[in-house]
């Protein structure tokens, strides 16, 4: 970064825009309390299939492992978006976050997929306790992701539209967290549902 | 007629809403919704009401409308429980069916914790906690507002369900599997469900908001140990809320799927679970418990100083307690089901983990008692709460040991006998704090005090009705009366303590009839408080003029002791929080804006098309929340500058400027 | 704990609560058994504690409220910087400690005791909450019963209690506390009469509209007044057949007492699933 050692970005300067991001962060604490409810319902009720299927019998790896990396790669490219804007390049930064919010978009869309092919296949989550806290949690998740593509969207208008304010910056930083945070439980997700599913 | 207009109307209007009490009030409240336009309309009210209050974001105003809708909130769940002792006051009483009861006993519970006690106390943190800090408004004040929005369209909306559609009747904890379709149709659960999870929202809103306020806007020099302990209980309340509100969310949210779109969380066949609702629940429940007392503990701990002219007893220990109690709070959720078959180890370790509550709730009722040794103590209406709340609650907490007793346990649970604690708790403590809190802020709210010797009678009421109405409960219990009865036999000898416990009520509903008096008779007869500090008091609040201008401090204080406005009093500096005319700086207070009632009002149009499963009405809802969120997330002239000149003149007017 | 010669005080200490219990309606105070015996005592214990410090706080309040009251001319001493000594403060917080241990191991002790059921042969009673009636049966007499059943006096009786309705709660105050009844699950609690009596049990929580009507009486009688029961019943009465099984489960409507000299096998679930009571070499021993 081009600031001064012991400088702080400009989203922090501000002491109002400090305490939305502390704001920002407390609101991340709560959500993970949310997630964190609702892995525990998924583990519990993980073998309770009843008359449906087990996880191992509706779980692809494949599609879920190119989610996963075009997730991981979106949150690369915020991060890319976030370096050009503490950087000053406003259209390097526009650009970025729009790449972000394509590659969201194709998760988001992998996902939904993914979802239809196992209610077309008859599994919906009607058929059991497993398969409702299956597709709550991930659709959680999704619903994040696809609250996130909307905000994008705004603040890409707002960036071009007004510019690197503070206020925006601010925000897109917020936005990365947000978008990190996804990133996190999606590795959560990887791991204790699909990869545990698949195992057993 | 259409046959889709007789679906309408026989969805709406199901028989359980058709009974003659219910439609009379619907007639009253219909006649007073008139009455109250018609003066709008004839005094032209409404650009005032829209830009002074539906609109406002600062943060006095908004605790005036918190506290307002508490105890309209407080009257309704008072009716409730009238009707609900009514019904119990002999034996064979039938006043009420026994579906009539049950959704009185769901509502009450539901509307006394969720849309009475946490709003009221929202409502003194709003009044309050910005002006004991030094800081010129809460960290988000827009935000603060949607807070309340929330709540207020949540409680309207649950508050719909008893005129149309028909209301909840699980009880207020609405456990599946009766909470579930096959045992509960038609659309009363869905109020019940959506309703919380609205106003749930504007609850880690709030905590969101107090915890960033308190951390982040203290004055300078206020560190952590110097704040005043109302702001440490609105510190850890908030802290509970944010990691305590979540798991409801999901239980309630859970149950929604399985209720309106099929889901099989909870249900009895498809392997649901309804145990693991229990679960959720409680780790959500048994910390609100201590969301619900803590700020109660947080008034008292400014009542009992300013009137005994003492410091408090054992800051550190003070400030240690809460700390250990928002942490143990949440290892005690299983005590309220010792009886689901969890085993003697689990339930063993989670009856002592409720023991060791009360050595932190101990230590604070030993330290207020020595806070007042050595002191000057005055009996003044605030206080009068507070001596009432020491004894009563002690019982309460009592009776919360030998319930953690595991074994004993299986002999009061679901008994009177809970009952009686609960309600020792809650309104032995809760309801006390939040009336002594009343009366102690309320000339710091509107400028005059309210009158003492009213205050009195109403306090003499509602603590005598008090005790009447749950002392006998604890001795129902061992009789062998299980809570939720909508009627009882003769002949099991529980119609005397029943008809007490009846009488005593309606003794606490003559002190709430006397409370709204003495606010009504006060208004019209103001004795103004001219000083801003009406009680000699000792915190920062009271260096402001009653009510405080809307930008609070023209000057941000400084801060140097714990009791800093009484340290000031005794050194003989008052004059310090004086302003001269070149220390005046312009001020940023944050713009009034419908975005919070328009957001709110977009969840109360989706959430009453979710109730009856109106898809088009719940997608509108949605595009309505969205599109606020978008407008107000664009918003970016959100503050406005008072200039120099104005404060000055303000302060001027208030006897504020050094000459 | 306290020596054992000075157990039996413990209620003169609480004599207010004895008093006033002295009617036969505070059945919690007449325990008509073991079970109901050791948690009245726990319950005692644990009163008598709470009363002491209730009685500390109220009078430590009443003493400082009259000592230090607003008046002119009062001589108490006014210290208004005091802001606490350290041994104050510690016996403040001593106090509650010391309490709450005292309370801690009975409450331990009492609560594992529960747990255990003193015999290898306890009579079974597989007790089924409906909306709004309570199915008794017995599987190794084969015989069931309708909101009514006999126990015989001096004998543990294990009751495997589920439901096939929303959550009830079984509850005899007279022979001991309650334990839920759930469906999908079967939950175990055990009783003993010490004396003979019909007691009074109910449905203890929220299950429906009706739940309150949802009561039953249990019989203790002589083991050989209870074997002559159980034959009578086995002679005298109609057997249960599926379709009046699912009328009883299905239907809201309350019945009276029933008797049924037999009763289908799968009308309680097999599988036990989180069953925690601990016993000499039990061994479930299932259906007929």
């Amino acid at each position: 970064m081009n600031n001064p050692i012991g400088a702080l970005p400009a989203e922090f300067e501000n002491t109002h825009e400090g305490v939305k991001i502390l704001g920002f962060w407390v609101f991340l604490a709560t959500d993970v309390m949310l997630f964190a409810s609702l892995f525990a319902v998924y583990v519990v009720y993980r073998s309770r299939v009843a008359l449906g299927p087990t996880p191992a019998q509706i779980f692809r790896l494949g599609p879920v492992l190119a989610e996963t990396l075009i997730l991981l790669t979106s949150s690369f490219t915020v991060s890319l978006s976030l370096y050009a804007a503490r950087t000053s390049h406003l259209k390097a930064a526009i650009a970025w976050l729009v790449v972000t919010l394509v590659l969201g978009a194709t998760f988001v869309s992998l996902e939904i997929h993914e979802f239809v092919t196992d209610v077309l296949a008859g599994h919906t989550w009607h058929q059991s306790a497993f398969l409702s806290s299956f597709f709550t949690l991930v659709g959680t998740h999704g619903s994040h992701v696809t609250f996130g593509i909307g905000w994008a969207i705004l603040l890409t208008l707002e960036l071009a539209f007004r510019g690197l304010t503070v206020a925006n910056r601010r925000k897109l930083f917020s936005f990365a967290l947000y978008w990190h945070f996804l990133d996190i439980v999606w590795i959560f997700l990887f791991s204790v549902v699909y990869l545990a599913g698949v195992m057993t | 007629m259409h046959s889709w207009l007789i679906h309408l109307i026989k969805l709406l209007f199901p028989p359980q809403v058709l009974l003659p009490d219910i439609i009379g009030i619907d007639i009253g409240l219909t006649l007073s919704a008139l009455a109250i336009v018609v003066y709008l309309t004839k005094t032209h009210r409404w650009g005032w009401l829209w830009k002074e209050w539906l609109t406002t974001v600062d943060h006095k105003r908004i605790g005036i409308m918190y506290i307002i809708a508490a105890l309209i909130m407080l009257f309704r769940g008072g009716v409730d429980a009238l009707m609900l002792r009514s019904q119990l006051i002999v034996p064979n009483a039938h006043f009420m069916g026994a579906q009539q009861y049950d959704e009185v006993f769901t509502t009450h519970g539901t509307v006394m914790i969720f849309f009475m006690a946490m709003p009221f106390f929202f409502g003194l943190f709003n009044v309050a906690v910005p002006l004991m800090i030094g800081a010129r408004d809460v960290a988000f004040p827009r935000l603060n507002a949607i807070s309340f929005w929330l709540f207020a369209f949540g409680a309207a909306l649950f508050n719909i369900s008893f005129s149309i559609g028909g209301s909840p009747s699980a009880g207020w904890f609405s456990y599946p599997p009766y909470s579930e379709l096959q045992f509960n149709p038609g659309v009363g659960e869905n109020y019940y469900l959506l309703a919380l999870q609205v106003s749930g929202i504007g609850s880690i809103a709030t905590g969101i908001n107090f915890l960033v306020t308190i951390l982040k806007l203290r004055a300078p020099g206020m560190t952590l140990m110097k704040m005043p302990l109302f702001v440490w209980s609105a510190l850890v309340t908030s802290t509970l809320i944010l990691f305590a509100f979540p798991p409801l969310t999901v239980a309630l949210g859970l149950t929604m799927l399985d209720r309106l779109f099929g889901a099989s969380f909870f249900t009895l066949g498809r392997e649901g679970m309804p145990m693991m609702y229990a679960n959720l629940f409680w780790i959500f429940g048994h910390p609100e418990v201590y969301i619900l007392i803590m700020p109660a503990f947080g008034i008292f701990s400014e009542v009992v100083p300013t009137f005994s002219r003492k410091p408090l007893f054992g800051y550190e220990a003070m400030v240690i307690s809460l700390l250990a109690i928002t942490f143990l709070s949440y290892g005690v959720w299983v005590h309220h089901f010792f009886e689901m078959g969890a085993g003697p180890g689990v339930n063993v370790f989670f009856g002592l983990s409720t023991m060791l509550i009360a050595i932190p709730t101990g230590v604070k009722m030993f330290n207020w008692i020595f806070t007042m040794w050595g002191g000057r103590i005055r009996l003044t209406v605030p206080m009068l709460w507070q001596l009432g709340f020491i004894p009563t609650f002690v019982v309460g907490g009592a009776s919360g040991v030998m319930l953690a007793a595991v074994a004993a346990d299986y002999q009061y649970h679901n008994s009177y006998f809970v009952i009686a604690h609960f309600h020792n708790v809650i309104v032995g403590g809760t309801v006390f704090g939040l009336l002594s809190g009343l009366y102690y802020w309320w000339p710091k709210m509107f400028g005059w005090k309210l009158n003492e010797r009213q205050g009195r009678w109403a306090f003499a009421f509602f603590f005598t009705g008090f005790w009447l109405t749950f002392m006998p409960q604890y001795f129902l219990g061992f009789e062998g009366m299980t809570r939720r009865m909508a009627s009882y036999p003769a002949g099991l000898g529980w119609g005397g303590l029943n008809a007490m416990s009846t009488i005593g009520a309606f003794i606490m509903g003559i002190g709430f009839v006397i409370l709204v008096y003495n606010i009504a008779w006060s208004r019209l007869h103001p004795e103004w408080d001219t000083t801003g500090d009406p009680w000699d008091g000792r915190t920062l609040e009271w260096s402001l003029p009653s009510p405080a201008p809307a930008y609070n401090f023209a000057r941000i204080p400084e801060v140097h002791e714990r009791d800093a406005w009484w340290s000031l009093k005794q050194a003989g500096k008052t004059d310090a929080v004086k302003l001269s005319p070149d220390q005046v700086e312009p001020i940023h207070i944050p713009k009034n804006t419908p975005m919070p009632i328009l957001l709110a009002a977009s969840f109360f149009v989706g959430s009453l098309g979710m109730v009856f499963s109106w898809h088009w009405m719940a997608i509108l809802g949605g595009l309505g929340v969205v599109a606020s969120l978008a407008w107000g997330s664009i918003q970016d002239d959100t503050d406005r500058e008072l200039d120099p000149a104005s404060v000055l003149n303000t302060e001027k007017r208030l006897g504020r400027v050094h000459p | 704990m306290l020596p054992r010669h000075l157990r039996r005080w413990w209620p003169l200490v609480f004599s207010p609560l004895v008093l006033s219990g002295c009617g036969s309606e505070y059945v919690v105070f007449h325990p008509a058994g073991p079970v109901a015996a050791t948690e009245l005592h726990l319950i005692e214990l644990s009163a008598a504690i709470m009363a002491g410090i209730i009685l500390l706080v109220w009078a430590l309040l009443a003493y400082i409220l009259v000592r230090f009251r607003d008046t002119p001319n009062n001589p108490a001493p006014y210290l208004p910087n005091w802001r606490g000594t350290l041994w104050l403060e510690a016996i403040v917080f001593g106090v509650p400690v010391l309490v709450l241990l005292v309370m801690a191991i009975p409450t331990i002790k009492k609560t594992y005791a529960l747990d255990h059921i003193p015999s290898t042969h306890p009579l079974i009673i597989d007790v089924t909450s409906l909306d709004y009636k309570w199915l008794f049966e017995y599987p190794r007499q084969h015989i069931a019963t309708v909101n009514y059943f006999y126990m015989p006096t001096g004998k543990p009786v294990l009751f495997q209690l589920t439901a096939h309705s929303p959550f009830g709660a079984f509850w005899i105050p007279n022979l001991g506390g309650m334990e839920y009844t759930m469906p999908n699950r079967v939950l175990p609690l055990w009783l003993e009469a010490s004396r003979p009596g019909v007691y009074m049990g109910r449905n203890a929580n929220y299950s429906g509209v009706d739940f309150w009507r949802m009561t039953f009486y249990a019989h203790a009688v002589r083991p050989a007044a209870f074997q002559a029961w159980v034959q009578q019943v086995k002679k005298s009465k109609p057997p249960m057949t599926e379709r009046e099984y699912r009328t009883l489960a299905t239907h809201f409507d309350l019945v009276g007492q029933q008797s049924y000299s037999a009763y289908p096998s799968d009308t309680f679930p097999e599988r036990f699933r989180e069953f925690t009571i601990e016993g000499l070499h039990y061994v479930p021993t299932r259906h007929p």
